[in-house]
């Protein structure tokens, strides 16, 4: 239908004003084509050069040409490999909650309660209204109250707990709320392409428990919905600096801002292999997409 | 399925996430709140003051400065792109373009700083290259803020304006030029007012990425562009005289409030775009 249009507009065009057509010598029908060119090129530049120029700046050593040492040192770097586990272990268990809380919750709603979805919506919006570094100033003062005010209750034990340097589960906390807004979204369409009414009464009236309904007909039915709820987090985790840096914590991108002043190489190197990730990950989400939509 | 058991089962499913929420997102949103009225244990309203004088109001200012250029600049050149794109004959250049957006609108943080540092920093690829540094080019300032938060808000413009694009129907144009209008009374007539709503959408939704970055500007420009995400981590990581700790809670407050403004500008917009846009 689309490429078609062009062609109707221009006979339309030609009917129109046929006196002027000739003298514009088909000059009208060019010049939509000669501003997207330039568009399409000014955005391939602009969007490119920093691509490459990061390359080129990791692979040219001073003096000695091309050289892929820094991708090597990547692996070698002190730090590297906690800093990076410690991310990936965050991502998972972000993952694990906020997969755990949200579908009951969005399938509830569907089937159960409609009234809730205003409330779930506006809980599952606020954190994109919040800025990242105001929730932070948050948690950061109550983390501070601890020592202050808590010191003789057992809550002392837990807000120490939270924070304990090895996996600090604070930070799974914060991720889970920032995570919310992108899980929820995407869990709402899957449930939405399948007819989960039709489904559930199927199964219950052939006798199956809600668990079993929730385990063995909804979950498998909304496997590409949660499965890109699951990369948007992880990207999402492995991405983060301000919380993770502002409480102090080591992960990957607060690695990589350390390393910046004394192996300037390597965190480019690092940076371009973490939007290669980026890109792999959006990749496999997209073509799960594809093969679902195919398979439906 | 309507009977009462089945409600009440529902509203119970969703209970862990609304108990979740209200512990982790409200209570440091109510200990904000009571923080910045809060001075040595007084209620005040100084710290509020305090965030709105001075310093930090510069950067309160400047980050809205960069947000709003960054907003309108994005949107502009993100809408461009995409109507180049939707146009286009090539199948494969949508998809390509699509999902490169995806990609370019969630590389932000550190990376995307380093990125830009390595291409037109001070010993940059490119700075280098073409000999900038002997014209006085310089990446950490404002402008050169505002180039990077471009690389990631074009993209976001584009995925979120190209559906609506998409539904601006063939047959509209068609109808148009039948009755005889020129391409520009196309566009101010039937278009833009048809994609105001997403366009505007898009434009909030910049305006809040490059407000409440803080990542990319704290690996770039450190503290030359003053902006109020960095003065909150300054007073956050105890850069502040003692007793004006509660100034970063006054200053987050502020934030909310400019980005819960801006929002509130949009939301009654985008109830009028779903009535064509279908």
């Amino acid at each position: 239908m689309a490429s078609l249009t062009p062609q109707v507009s221009t006979q339309v065009t030609t009917q129109v004003t046929p006196g002027t057509v000739p003298a514009r010598g088909g000059g009208r029908p060019r010049r939509p084509r000669v501003w997207r060119g330039v568009v399409l090129l000014l955005a391939a530049v602009y969007f490119l050069v920093p691509l490459i120029a990061s390359f080129v700046f990791t692979v040219k050593a001073p003096g000695r040409g091309f050289s892929l040492d820094a991708y090597g040192q990547i692996f070698s770097a002190e730090g590297f490999g906690g800093s990076l586990l410690l991310s990936l272990g965050l991502g998972l268990a972000t993952i694990a909650l906020v997969l755990l809380l949200t579908l009951p919750a969005v399938v509830a709603v569907r089937l159960g309660a409609p009234r809730l979805r205003p409330v779930l919506e506006v809980v599952c919006t606020l954190p994109l209204v919040v800025p990242p570094i105001t929730f932070v100033a948050g948690i950061s003062t109550v983390l501070r109250w601890g020592p202050d005010y808590l010191a003789s209750t057992p809550f002392y034990q837990t807000i120490i707990a939270l924070q304990n340097p090895g996996f600090p589960v604070v930070l799974v906390l914060a991720y889970v709320v920032l995570a919310l807004p992108f899980a929820y979204r995407s869990l709402d369409a899957g449930l939405g392409a399948i007819d989960v009414r039709t489904l559930t009464e199927a199964a219950r009236n052939l006798g199956a428990s809600w668990p079993h309904v929730l385990l063995r007909v909804i979950i498998p039915n909304m496997r590409s919905a949660m499965a890109s709820a699951s990369f948007l987090t992880l990207a999402l985790v492995l991405g983060e600096f301000t919380i993770a840096r502002l409480l102090s914590f080591e992960t990957f991108p607060n690695w990589i801002y350390r390393i910046s002043g004394s192996q300037a190489q390597v965190s480019v190197a690092v940076s371009v292999f973490s939007l290669l990730i980026t890109w792999l990950l959006l990749l496999a989400l997209s073509s799960a997409g594809a093969r679902q939509r195919s398979g439906s | 399925m309507r009977d009462s058991r089945t409600r009440s089962k529902g509203r119970w499913a969703a209970a862990p996430l609304l108990v979740f929420a209200v512990i982790v997102f409200g209570v440091p949103m109510l200990v904000l709140l009571g923080g910045t009225f809060t001075k040595e244990g007084t209620l005040s309203t100084a710290n509020l003051t305090e965030s709105l004088q001075g310093a930090y109001l510069t950067a309160l200012v400047g980050s809205v400065k960069i947000s709003a250029l960054v907003a309108v600049l994005g949107g502009v050149l993100g809408t461009f792109l995409a109507q180049a794109v939707v146009t286009s004959r090539f199948r494969a250049l949508r998809e390509a373009v699509l999902t490169a957006s995806g990609v370019l609108a969630n590389f932000g943080g550190v990376p995307l700083a380093f990125a830009w540092i390595a291409t037109l920093g001070n010993s940059g690829v490119v700075t280098t290259t073409l000999g900038l540094g002997q014209h006085g080019w310089n990446l950490y300032n404002f402008w050169g803020l505002t180039l990077v938060y471009l690389y990631f808000s074009i993209p976001l413009q584009v995925l979120t304006v190209v559906p609506a694009l998409d539904g601006l129907r063939p047959q509209w144009r068609e109808a148009a030029q039948n009755n005889g209008a020129s391409t520009w009374q196309f566009w101010r007539y039937v278009g833009i007012p048809v994609l105001t709503p997403a366009l505007l959408g898009g434009v909030v939704l910049l305006f809040g990425g490059a407000f409440s970055a803080y990542a990319t500007a704290q690996a770039m420009v450190g503290s030359t562009v003053p902006l109020v995400t960095l003065k909150i981590a300054d007073a956050l990581t105890g850069n502040v005289l003692i007793g004006h700790e509660n100034v970063a809670l006054a200053l987050s407050l502020d934030m909310i409030v400019v980005a819960g403004l801006v929002m509130a500008v949009y939301l009654p917009l985008q109830r009028r775009s779903a009535r064509w846009l279908r």
